[in-house]
């Protein structure tokens, strides 16, 4: 365990100069700033729209936020698995850390641990900042009535779905920039899998569900609208959290995890 | 024994890597690990520090094996392999800094470490801009950093200029003298070894050829006259009708097998007396250099 959490520290200590750290924390403020702006300077057509109401607003706004960001997902975790593994690719630093006094197993579960954190931490800023960004839209402009209506718990919901829906692709690409040192090779795989992954899910494919790479445009199709319990003229959005292609993800997720290690240790450190 | 080896035999597919090798490395040594380019060496210090899994055979380290005390044992162990292991987008402070955390090693040592190592001043700069040997200098030093009793060094003066190359040398012949540290250090040039080198193992197409003491290496290495005179092909001729083995003929001079003194009193006379003039005529031990080379230069199997 002592080794799992310094491995994990280093981790930290070494990415912190890398682009796919910082692509964790640019990525959300960049997206959630450019919607906000697009919003703020839309006000006046926006406010012609028939019906308007704060939850129309809140769902055109963080709609706005999470299309993008879940069409963005996959590439973000392509490029993420990758950065982590090249940082030891590139230096040529497997063998040190394979030769450590710490178990190579803590080493290996450190490093994906520490991936998964930052898709965490990309996916916690892009919940806080739709909800600040949307709260300071209805500060500055009262008439959208965003002040009237809140969706924080559906936004924790989908979001964290996101972060589930993004385990399975997480391992497979893990792995895949594990085994190969260059770009191309994961990269070029996993954007196969997204394109192929974003047509089932638009084609309403029977078995989407069993594809790791179409489960976060599947999560973000799962928020519905629903009477409030025990008010019938009250909707709210509501997040169908555990649903089949969460299950095969997380499945998958696992299952690659732990083949990984296996593969990572017959595969001999070059 | 720090490194106990025993029958240890590994493939690459059906390739045979290293073959039923045995070393002794004894402790306060330094083992020089001698074979050319693709001799099996790196192979070995990987299976070494358990990067490969063992195949057959067995590795014993500090008289323990990998099976049951593979942290215990790595504890102990500083290695750099082939080129150092270097994070380029971190300074050097900043990669030794990384290890120190890993291992827990008080962050004093890092200071300490770039000191021994001459790389205080590029401390801050980053280590992809290091020239060649402040990056095997680097690479040193976080082997060294936690203190280890066992340094393995794959061909650690590669890349290294001549005064770089000494310094490394006197810092490892300091560590054991001083420190009683143990050394096992690979390379492809014997020159480089020779002068530090108490043990001396050596390998080609996975076999172990020698295992000694450096003395040993030099007295298995045959005596020889070797003869200044004029047209050496016709004295040759003439030794060798007269029984004696000739090693070597060259434009100026002639190298015959050494028995005694007094048998190369006759040789001197011999030629003499058939008009060969003699131009000079004394013993010489082969030297290292061509032993080794005669070791490895076995035909390939």
């Amino acid at each position: 365990m002592k080794g799992f959490l310094l491995s994990l520290q280093s981790e930290f200590f070494k990415s912190r100069k890398t682009l796919g750290f910082w692509a964790a924390i640019i990525m959300p403020v960049l997206i959630c700033t450019l919607v906000f702006f697009g919003m703020y300077s839309n006000v006046p057509k926006l406010i012609k729209m028939p019906g308007l109401s704060g939850m129309l607003m809140w769902r055109l706004y963080s709609g706005g936020i999470l299309n993008v960001m879940g069409f963005l997902l996959p590439f973000f975790i392509i490029l993420v698995a990758y950065s982590i593994n090249s940082v030891e690719h590139k230096a040529d630093t497997w063998k040190t850390l394979f030769s450590l006094p710490i178990s190579k197993w803590a080493v290996y579960a450190a490093k994906y641990f520490y991936t998964m954190l930052m898709i965490l931490l990309c996916l916690v800023l892009f919940l806080l900042l739709t909800i600040a960004t949307g709260n300071l839209l209805g500060m500055l402009k009262p008439e959208l009535k965003l002040a009237d209506f809140h969706m924080e718990w559906a936004l924790t919901q989908v979001y964290t779905k996101l972060f589930l829906a993004s385990l399975g692709i997480l391992s497979i690409q893990f792995l895949l920039s594990l085994v190969w040192s260059d770009f191309l090779k994961p990269m070029g795989i996993g954007f196969v899998c997204t394109v192929a992954g974003m047509i089932s899910v638009g084609l309403q494919w029977d078995y989407a569900y069993l594809v790791p790479y179409s489960h976060p445009m599947m999560a973000l199709s799962s928020m519905g609208l629903r009477n409030q319990r025990g008010q019938k003229m009250k909707l709210e959005f509501f997040v169908d959290l555990f649903t089949k292609d969460l299950y095969v993800g997380l499945a998958v997720g696992v299952v690659v995890f732990i083949a990984g290690y296996y593969i990572v240790q017959k595969k001999s450190v070059k | 024994m720090v490194i106990e080896t025993n029958n240890l035999t590994f493939n690459f597919g059906n390739q045979t890597v290293v073959k039923s090798l045995s070393l002794q490395v004894p402790e306060g040594s330094i083992y020089g690990f001698l074979g050319p380019n693709g001799a099996g060496k790196t192979t070995t210090i990987k299976l070494l520090l358990n990067l490969l899994q063992t195949q057959s055979g067995d590795i014993k380290i500090f008289g323990l094996d990998y099976q049951h005390h593979r942290t215990q044992i790595l504890k102990q162990v500083g290695s750099l392999i082939e080129q150092p292991a270097i994070y380029g987008h971190l300074t050097g402070r900043e990669n030794l800094i990384n290890r120190a955390q890993l291992l827990q090693i008080p962050h004093s040592r890092v200071d300490e470490m770039l000191d021994l190592v001459k790389l205080t001043n590029a401390a801050g700069k980053k280590a992809s801009n290091y020239s060649l040997g402040m990056k095997q200098r680097l690479g040193i030093a976080l082997a060294m950093l936690s203190d280890p009793k066992l340094l393995m060094l794959d061909e650690p003066t590669n890349g290294l200029d001549p005064n770089g190359i000494i310094e490394i040398r006197e810092l490892l012949v300091r560590l054991v003298s001083e420190h009683k540290k143990t050394v096992f250090i690979s390379s492809h040039l014997l020159a480089e070894i020779e002068k530090m080198a108490t043990h001396v193992g050596i390998i080609n197409f996975g076999e172990l050829l020698f295992q000694g003491e450096i003395k040993e290496l030099q007295s298995i290495s045959q005596p020889m006259v070797l003869i200044e005179t004029s047209s050496t092909v016709d004295a040759a001729n003439l030794l060798t009708k007269n029984a004696i083995e000739v090693i070597e003929v060259k434009n100026e001079s002639i190298l015959v097998a050494f028995k005694s003194k007094e048998n190369t009193a006759q040789i001197n006379n011999l030629l003499n007396q058939n008009g060969y003039p003699v131009y000079s005529i004394h013993k010489v031990q082969k030297d290292l250099e061509k032993l080794f080379l005669d070791i490895t230069k076995a035909p390939a199997r």
